[in-house]
């Protein structure tokens, strides 16, 4: 079944066209990866589906609701979670608290939170291998711890939909794995999850479909292997 | 909550000691200057609840305050109303403009919502200059019923604004402590992450800017009864509006306490000096001083004291 | 109100407008291009006009002391903007509170200082085009809004022609837009962003001194100036040279029909009105980004 369905949408700045005429259909329980070169308008994109930014043209409908023009902490409330391209925690917030934020207002939203959510937050940064830096603030993290905080918090919402925006950029080959491996964990628990990447090895392995973007236009739109042999695709990356 | 018991108890224990001085004491300046230095525990109390917590800075605190006062005047003068239907109101019409103001400005930079109270300062005291019912610029006199259970007026407000001193407080603190602050503190944090994460920023910072607005028209209500004059500049005096920016900046911004903290400090400091030295000389000390704070303790008197203790960065 | 009196209020209003656009082109610079929250940019054109103020005591024409002031303001820019980058644009979340409420403190203690040398009064210079007027027509009007207006007019040309035709002018530019994308071509943003700020700061020599030429001064006008120059500024869009000279005529023919109409006592509220009113509708401004 279609859990996100993307059409015609065009976003411009100015006189600068950063999407154009972008369709895009993912089913329920996909990993589907997104490249392009830089500036290409992968961004941009992910900020439409998520509320941070409004289109002049088009829809976007999740799970059958029209959200093209909802606030964001709504789409958030109705399962789309998102982690940014370079990452923004709550600095002067410790990692449980900065956990426990979307964990109080979305998926405990009207309950009586207190311990329960405390031991959820935990439990959601030992996933993510964090677990004694807890009661640390979030200013002080690594580059790495970073990302998994942002991917913590994004669990913490519950998503049906989750949205990584180069959530490797600058890892070590091995860190790359691990986050892989977390990711893959997600995946299985039955989350749809969208992935904008510049590793190719990550999605080649992760994703069950690709779509390149390029000067804000799709493409290409097919499983890994033949986006990766179009001609056209090869030219933006290579060159040409 | 345990905490909540310990706060109540102290609060009493506040009000009593309040109570207790204006039979015992008898120095009345004491109160003269009591009740401007709790004045100002909710003024920089108010000021925090949307410039510490959510980020957003007040320039125009001087206009909340002073429409406050000219409000419980109006009635005053109109109704000959009792001191809590002037309170109630002023609040009410105080907790608007803050709205208004957000509304119209929570949207975009931080900067323009502070411009905007610049604004709104300036449209208010140019409106009540204008405006004859309550004497203009010229100001007009208010005579004070005679205090009930007290031996004067002034030692009357002393305990009055004891309880709202300790009313402010304790709203800013159950604020602080619940998920609206929380939420407040990620906004501030990261507006776009925080949204993202599915907390309703505009709706915070509104309900910030409102309650903030409400609650420096409290702080405003008596100023008439407690000057038995009112005129627009002193009234709508700049002093009000460092003020209440510069103590939670010196005290800290983090905490309830540290505007607490900068209020009692500064508004002690500021009695001395309007004093003993010019009140120019008085308005650029506290210039000097915020300044200061902001570039070398950023996290104000609370911060300062935490690092001492051994623990680093606010709560 | 009569066509005549509407008619001589608007061109009164063009030429204050020009004036306006004059002392708002630093903040321009500082807030609308390189987005330092510079509230501190009209206690520094009081600063210039108390400038021109002390040099006028020495027989110095107030445009020339303006002239004289800008490398004196310009270096003092470079050196504000420093002392801000360092504290206040690298560190964490509160910064944006901190640096507000920095210049906030700045602003404030310009104007503590100037009451403590120069006193509340007001302030005036002379100078041979100020007092007189030429007769248009039925309408006279002053000399020196015709000067004020003058300089209106090569404070933006100026800045606009430097801001597209200079390697640095076009840095400034392209510093506001994309800072990454500079760095990446060489240009150290950091040292742009500082360079701007000086010239802003430096503008503010000369625009002070016509806040002299156009009327008495004392050291709290500042307060007034922040609706107007921000109001000018954000009506123009953020860093166009062209919409600075246009929000500053607009605001200008629109006080002065206020005041025509109104009187006095309504005139300071129109700048912060009007800068509502644009917030509430298109914050972009005229020729925004």
């Amino acid at each position: 079944m279609t859990l996100l369905q993307v059409n015609a949408l065009s976003k411009r700045f100015g006189g600068f066209a950063a999407l154009t005429d972008v369709s895009l259909t993912v089913r329920a329980g996909e990993r589907l990866g997104i490249i392009g070169p830089n500036g290409s308008g992968k961004t941009t994109l992910i900020n439409c589906i998520c509320g941070a930014l409004t289109p002049e043209t088009g829809s976007i409908a999740f799970d059958g609701t029209d959200v093209t023009r909802l606030a964001a902490y709504r789409r958030t409330r109705l399962g789309i979670a998102r982690s940014f391209q370079i990452p923004r925690p709550f600095s002067s917030m410790t990692l449980v608290d900065n956990v426990a934020v979307p964990l109080e207002y979305v998926a405990h939203r009207g309950l009586a939170g207190g311990a329960g959510i405390r031991h959820e937050a935990i439990g959601l940064l030992e996933q993510m291998g964090l677990r004694e830096s807890a009661d640390a603030l979030a200013g002080t993290l690594t580059q790495v711890g970073l990302r998994k905080l942002e991917l913590a918090r994004a669990l913490a919402v519950r998503p049906r939909l989750l949205i990584l925006d180069e959530v490797m950029a600058g890892l070590s080959s091995v860190e790359v794995d691990e986050m892989l491996a977390i990711v893959f964990a997600v995946s299985q628990r039955g989350v749809t999850i969208l992935m904008i990447e510049h590793i190719m090895r990550a999605i080649m392995r992760f994703s069950q479909r690709v779509v390149c973007l390029d000067a804000g236009r799709v493409v290409a739109d097919a499983e890994p292997a033949a986006v990766v042999a179009d001609p056209m695709v090869q030219r933006i990356y290579l060159g040409g | 909550m345990g905490h909540w018991h310990r706060f109540s108890l102290g609060a009493v224990a506040v009000l009593a000691a309040a109570v207790v001085a204006t039979q015992v004491v008898d120095n009345e300046y004491f109160f003269y200057a009591g009740y401007v230095v709790l004045q100002f525990v909710v003024l920089a109390t108010a000021w925090n609840i949307l410039g510490g917590y959510a980020g957003y800075v007040n320039f125009g605190s001087g206009a909340f305050f002073a429409v406050g006062a000219y409000v419980a005047v109006a009635l005053i003068k109109a109704f000959a109303a009792p001191l809590l239907v002037q309170v109630l109101a002023a609040m009410a019409v105080t907790g608007l403009m803050g709205f208004a103001v957000g509304a119209m400005t929570l949207r975009l930079r931080g900067i323009f919502f502070s411009i905007a109270t610049v604004a709104v300062a300036v449209i208010c005291e140019t409106a009540v200059m204008n405006w004859g019912f309550v004497g203009g610029a010229r100001g007009v006199a208010v005579l004070a019923p005679p205090p009930m259970l007290f031996s004067s007026t002034t030692r009357l407000l002393f305990v009055v604004m004891t309880l709202f001193a300790l009313l402010a407080v304790a709203v800013a603190r159950s604020i602080q402590t619940s998920w609206i602050g929380r939420g407040l503190r990620a906004l501030r944090d990261s507006e776009e992450a925080a949204e993202s994460l599915g907390v309703p920023t505009l709706k915070l910072k509104l309900f910030a800017a409102t309650t903030s607005g409400a609650l420096m028209g409290l702080a405003g209500a008596p100023f008439p009864l407690y000057m038995n004059f009112i005129e627009p500049t002193s009234a709508f005096s700049l002093n009000y509006a460092v003020s209440a920016l510069a103590m939670p900046i010196i005290g800290g911004t983090a905490s309830w306490i540290g505007p607490v903290i900068g209020a009692v400090l500064l508004g002690s400091v500021q009695q001395i000096v309007t004093v003993t030295v010019s009140s120019e000389l008085n308005v650029l000390i506290v210039g000097v001083v915020l300044v200061v704070f902001v570039v070398v303790a950023p996290q104000g008197i609370l911060g300062l004291l935490r690092r001492l203790a051994g623990r680093g960065g606010p709560q | 109100m009569p066509l005549e009196l509407l008619v001589e209020a608007i061109l009164a209003g063009v030429l204050l407008g020009g004036f306006y656009a004059a002392v708002s082109v630093g903040l321009s610079v500082a807030f609308g291009l390189i987005d330092v929250p510079h509230i501190a940019h009209p206690a520094f054109l009081v600063l210039g006009a108390f400038g021109a103020y002390l040099l006028g005591g020495y027989g110095i024409d107030p445009l020339l002391a303006g002239v004289l002031l800008t490398p004196v303001f310009f270096l003092a820019g470079l050196a504000l903007y420093r002392f801000y980058h360092a504290v206040f644009e690298r560190r964490g979340s509160d910064a944006g509170l901190r640096g507000l409420a920095f210049f906030f403190g700045v602003a404030f203690i310009v104007e503590v200082a100037l009451i403590l040398a120069f006193g509340v009064d007001q302030r005036m210079v002379e100078a041979p085009y100020i007092g007189r007027s030429i007769a248009l027509g039925e309408m006279r009007v002053p000399i020196r809004m015709l000067v004020a207006f003058g300089v209106a007019l090569l404070l933006t040309g100026g800045l606009a022609v430097y801001l597209s035709r200079t390697f640095t002018g076009r840095a400034i530019k392209a510093v506001a837009q994309d800072q990454t994308a500079l760095a990446l071509m060489g240009a150290d943003p950091v040292r742009i962003k500082q360079w701007a700020f000086g010239i802003a700061t430096g503008t503010c020599a000369l625009s002070g001194a016509l806040l002299i030429i156009i009327g008495p001064v004392e050291p709290g006008l500042g307060r007034l100036y922040i609706g107007r120059t921000f109001c000018v500024v954000v009506l123009a869009g953020l860093g166009s040279m062209p919409g600075t000279l246009t929000a500053g005529v607009i605001l200008g023919v629109a006080e002065s029909v206020v005041l025509t109409s109104l009187g006095a006592s309504w005139a300071p509220a129109v700048a912060f009105g009007l800068l509502l009113l644009v917030l509430a509708v298109r914050p972009t401004g005229l020729f925004g980004r």
